[in-house]
C-alpha cells in the first residue's frame, strides 16, 4: 500500500511529497543508492533514465540522461550534499550539457529525502526546493511534457468542481 | 485537450510575483465568478481604493485578470487560463513524483524479501 500526500507551496516554490511503502527503510534506501534501481524510477515511464555515474558519497556527483520517445536524451546531474544511511539524503539536481556536466548559470534544485520506519513499512518524504520559476521551466523541459498534460487535466477538475475527476 | 503552454520566462515571473500576495490571491477568488468591480473589491480590504487598484494592475500585467469598463465602474475578471498555466508548473512536478512513487513501489514489490 502506498499512501501519498503532497503539498505545493507556490510562494516558496517548494514541493513536498510523502509516500509510504511496505518495505524496510534499508530496502527503500537501496532504490536511491543502487544506480541500477535508481534508473528504474527516476525518469518518467516515457523518459527512462540511465545513470552513467553515481558517486554515492558526500560531495560525490552523478551523471544521467533520459531517453525520450523521439530519441532525445536530456541530461542531468546530481551532487550529494549529505548522507545519513538509511535516514536522510540531501542532494542538488541540475540540468547538464552535452558533456554531462552542469550547465553554467543554471542553478540546481535542492532535494531533501528522509526515511522513517512506520510500523512494518517506511515513510518517505521528499522536499524539492526550486530557486525560481525560470529554473522550474528549464527543468520541466527535460521531457516532462507528459506529466504536464496530465497535470493540466487535474487542474481543470479543480477549477470546475462539477467535472468529475479522471 | 490541447493547451498552449508557451509562456516566456518573463511571463511566468510576473505570474508568480502576482500570486505571491494574499490580497491579490483573494482578488482572484472574488473575481472568478462573473467579475467584480474595483470599488466593491476595495470594501473587503483595509486599504485605500488606490492601493487596491495597484494590486489589480499587478494582476493585469501578469494577465491574471482583465478589466472591463462598465459605465463608471471598472469590472475585474479573473483569467482562468493564465491561473491554470501557473498552477501547471508545480502540478507537473507533483505528477512526476507520483510516477516515481509508483515505480519505486513496483521495484520494492519485486525485490522485497530478496537479499540485496
Amino acid at each position: 500500500m502506498t499512501v501519498i500526500s503532497s503539498q505545493k507551496d507556490a510562494e516558496n516554490l517548494t514541493l513536498t511529497i510523502v509516500a509510504e511503502f511496505d518495505a524496510t527503510p534499508e530496502h527503500v534506501w537501496e532504490v536511491w543508492e543502487d544506480p541500477r534501481k535508481l534508473e528504474r524510477w527516476w525518469g518518467p515511464p516515457t523518459f527512462p533514465a540511465t545513470f552513467t555515474r553515481h558517486d554515492f558519497v558526500v560531495g560525490g556527483e552523478s551523471r544521467y540522461f533520459m531517453t525520450g520517445p523521439e530519441g532525445e536524451t536530456p541530461r542531468g546531474w546530481w551532487r550529494i550534499d549529505a548522507i545519513d544511511r538509511p535516514r536522510r539524503l540531501d542532494f542538488a539536481n541540475g540540468l547538464a550539457g552535452d558533456d554531462g556536466g552542469p550547465v553554467p548559470g543554471v542553478e540546481p534544485t535542492s532535494a531533501y529525502m528522509t526515511l522513517e520506519a512506520v510500523g512494518s513499512g517506511t515513510r518517505m518524504t521528499t522536499v524539492t526546493r526550486f530557486v525560481d520559476v525560470e529554473q522550474m521551466e528549464l527543468l520541466l523541459g527535460m521531457g516532462m511534457q507528459e506529466g504536464m498534460a496530465q497535470a493540466i487535466g487535474q487542474v481543470d477538475s479543480l477549477l470546475s468542481p462539477s467535472r468529475s475527476r479522471a | 485537450m490541447v493547451v498552449d503552454c508557451a509562456l516566456t520566462e518573463q511571463d511566468v515571473d510576473r505570474i508568480f510575483q502576482a500570486l505571491a500576495d494574499q490580497t491579490r490571491r483573494d482578488i482572484l477568488r472574488r473575481a472568478i465568478q462573473g467579475g467584480e468591480s474595483v470599488s466593491v473589491l476595495s470594501h473587503h480590504y483595509e486599504m485605500s481604493f488606490a492601493a487596491v487598484q495597484k494590486h489589480v494592475a499587478v494582476l493585469e500585467r501578469a494577465a491574471l485578470v482583465t478589466k472591463e469598463r462598465r459605465g463608471r465602474e471598472q469590472i475585474v475578471h479573473t483569467q482562468r487560463a493564465t491561473l491554470r498555466r501557473a498552477m501547471t508548473l508545480l502540478d507537473a512536478y507533483e505528477q512526476l513524483w507520483m510516477q516515481r512513487i509508483d515505480q519505486i513501489t513496483d521495484i520494492l514489490t519485486i525485490t522485497e524479501g530478496e537479499p540485496t
